[in-house]
């Protein structure tokens, strides 16, 4: 198959594959899986920017059905769903500039790499501390003491304050704002979704309820994943719809598979595998950064 | 009578000079590459004829070097050094022209047919390219970073050098194979082959080639430079609708 914006003949099959695999994720764990598309795919050979634009419409797409789905059952607060939509939508604005910034100074690889080790790091360690205990507790039969539920001190001290009712929450709206640009510019960069930040951010940080958190995870995801696509598009012009057709392909199958196994396994467990997972592409990513790679010399034409 | 002896020599330094420029006729099996979806690279087969003027096989052996350019580009490139523990972007130097491919086939390794001076004069080998640096003037430097540039893109499959892909037959013929990936870039490129005895050149030939994205790739590549706006809603309706679907089949199920 030849990619058209990428300018290279891939292996169809291997990227079905690959949409297929973080198609899996995403339907057993909820999370977009972009993560870990866009390293594999560039590890494969493919520009990063290609594969940071194209995996952001794999990941709209991953998220379309189980947003609807969560719909249904009333699980999205529209209203600060709307406000991280908003704060999101100016995130990709943001990190549109700063791309470019990064890409002119020729940093952008390690900055990504960076943003790469430090997030999957502390998230990967933070979700495999709080499964393992979680693990543990069920094999010993002590419950887990249940952590109080109550938004972050720092959220408190923001001026301007909103009922947001379907969360059960008074809080300002600059929050969820904030929350939303930063998840709006790590999209950009990075070509994820941001489920993993957003939906601990939101459970510790905004502190709101579990019903609505990734509900309106998905509802901010499928938004800002496509305000990417088209930011992308009008941008960098990286966004290579063969590539993207193919990831597709593979993820929404793989997203039904993943819902189907996800039925079956203990969550406790599946937290764990998904923090290993994180924490095995956080450590990679690390020691590439550490080690002596095999190009010291990279061309970029101007 | 008298002039006529005169004239001989004349005549006979005529010949010699006419035998020591023989004649090349080069071509090549497409000249005009086409990149489609199913695109995967493409085999290029230069072949041609050399002859004397009077359409005699050269008698001296002599040897071809086939030389593939392709589009030149303004790059920059960028070297990777340990700043506190990690590997980043330390320094860059930009060349105005380095072309996009480079490949050079020949009949024997190229240090044992041309001396520094021809293949400087004429490009040939990647020791020769002439990428026109610019900024740095220190000619170290310029050197390290022009070496960085081919061997960035040697791993690439970029640019190569194949001696012994040219094969000469009976004095007359020769052919030689040049491999493009998938990734070449889109342009015009030239083909150039010279005959070589001695260190100098004989005589060259040039074809051209061009390669060309066609049908979808071209509208698809086409569509995103030209009209981003159309392109990116038809990704985002496409992703939706492919989530959207795959949820509703499921579903049923």
């Amino acid at each position: 198959m030849y990619l058209p914006i990428a300018n290279l003949a891939v292996n169809g099959f291997v990227i079905i594959g690959l949409g297929a695999l973080t198609g899996v994720l995403s339907g057993m764990f909820g999370v977009g899986g972009g993560f870990l598309t866009t390293p594999l795919m560039i590890f494969y050979g493919v520009p990063p920017t290609v594969a940071a634009a194209s995996a952001a419409s794999q990941v709209t797409g991953a998220s379309v059905s189980g947003a609807l789905a969560h719909a249904r059952r009333g699980g999205i607060d529209y209203q600060i769903g709307g406000v991280l939509v908003v704060g999101g939508v100016i995130g990709t604005g943001l990190g549109a500039l700063l791309f470019r910034l990064l890409q002119a100074m020729g940093q952008i690889d390690t900055a990504i790499n960076l943003l790469y080790v430090i997030l999957l790091g502390s998230i990967g360690s933070l979700m495999a501390v709080e499964s393992l205990g979680a693990v543990r507790a069920r094999r010993t039969g002590r419950p887990v003491s249940a952590r109080r539920r109550r938004h972050h001190p720092l959220v408190a001290s923001l001026p301007l304050r909103w009922r947001f009712y379907r969360s059960g929450l008074y809080i300002s709206p600059l929050a969820p704002l904030l929350l939303g640009m930063a998840t709006g510019i790590l999209t950009m960069l990075m070509g994820i979704g941001g489920g993993f930040i957003l939906v601990p951010a939101m459970l510790y940080i905004l502190g709101m309820g579990a019903n609505v958190v990734v509900g309106t995870s998905l509802f901010q995801i499928l938004f800002v994943t496509m305000a990417t696509t088209m930011m992308h598009a009008l941008t960098t012009r990286a966004v290579d719809l063969v590539l993207a057709s193919l990831l597709l392909v593979g993820s929404v199958l793989g997203a039904q598979l993943g819902a189907v196994m996800a039925q079956k396994a203990k969550p406790d467990v599946l937290r764990l595998v998904l923090a290993l997972i994180v924490l095995g592409v956080a450590v990679r990513m690390g020691l590439g950064l550490g080690w002596r790679p095999d190009e010291i010399y990279t061309v970029i034409s101007q | 009578m008298s002039w006529r002896i005169l004239l001989l020599p004349a005549v006979v330094l005529l010949c010699a000079e006419k035998a020591a420029a023989p004649v090349l006729v080069p071509e090549v099996s497409q000249h005009d590459i086409r990149v489609e979806q199913g695109f995967t690279g493409a085999d290029l087969l230069l072949y041609g004829a050399i002859l004397t003027p009077e359409g005699q096989p050269i008698a001296d052996d002599y040897d071809i070097v086939v030389v593939v350019e392709g589009p030149p580009h303004a790059v920059v490139v960028r070297e990777k050094r340990k700043v506190a523990g990690i590997w980043i972007n330390a320094a860059s130097n930009s060349f105005r022209s380095a072309p996009g491919f480079y490949a050079v086939a020949s009949s024997r390794p190229l240090t044992q047919i041309v001396d520094p001076r021809t293949a400087a004069i004429y490009e040939l080998g990647l020791d020769w390219l002439q990428l026109s640096p610019i900024g740095s003037i220190d000619p170290a430097r310029q050197a390290r970073f022009a070496r960085g540039l081919v061997d960035h893109m040697q791993r690439m499959g970029l640019y190569h050098e194949d001696p012994g892909a040219v094969t000469i037959s009976h004095q007359v013929l020769y052919q030689a194979r040049i491999a493009l990936p998938s990734s070449v870039p889109i342009g015009d490129y030239t083909a150039e082959t010279f005959a070589v005895r001695g260190g100098r050149v004989l005589a060259s030939g040039m074809t051209r080639i061009r390669v060309d994205k066609q049908g979808f790739a071209r509208l698809i590549a086409d569509r995103a430079e030209h009209a981003g706006l159309a392109y990116g809603l038809c990704a985002v309706a496409l992703s939706i609708a492919m989530g959207w679907i795959a949820g509703r089949l499921f579903a049923r199920v």
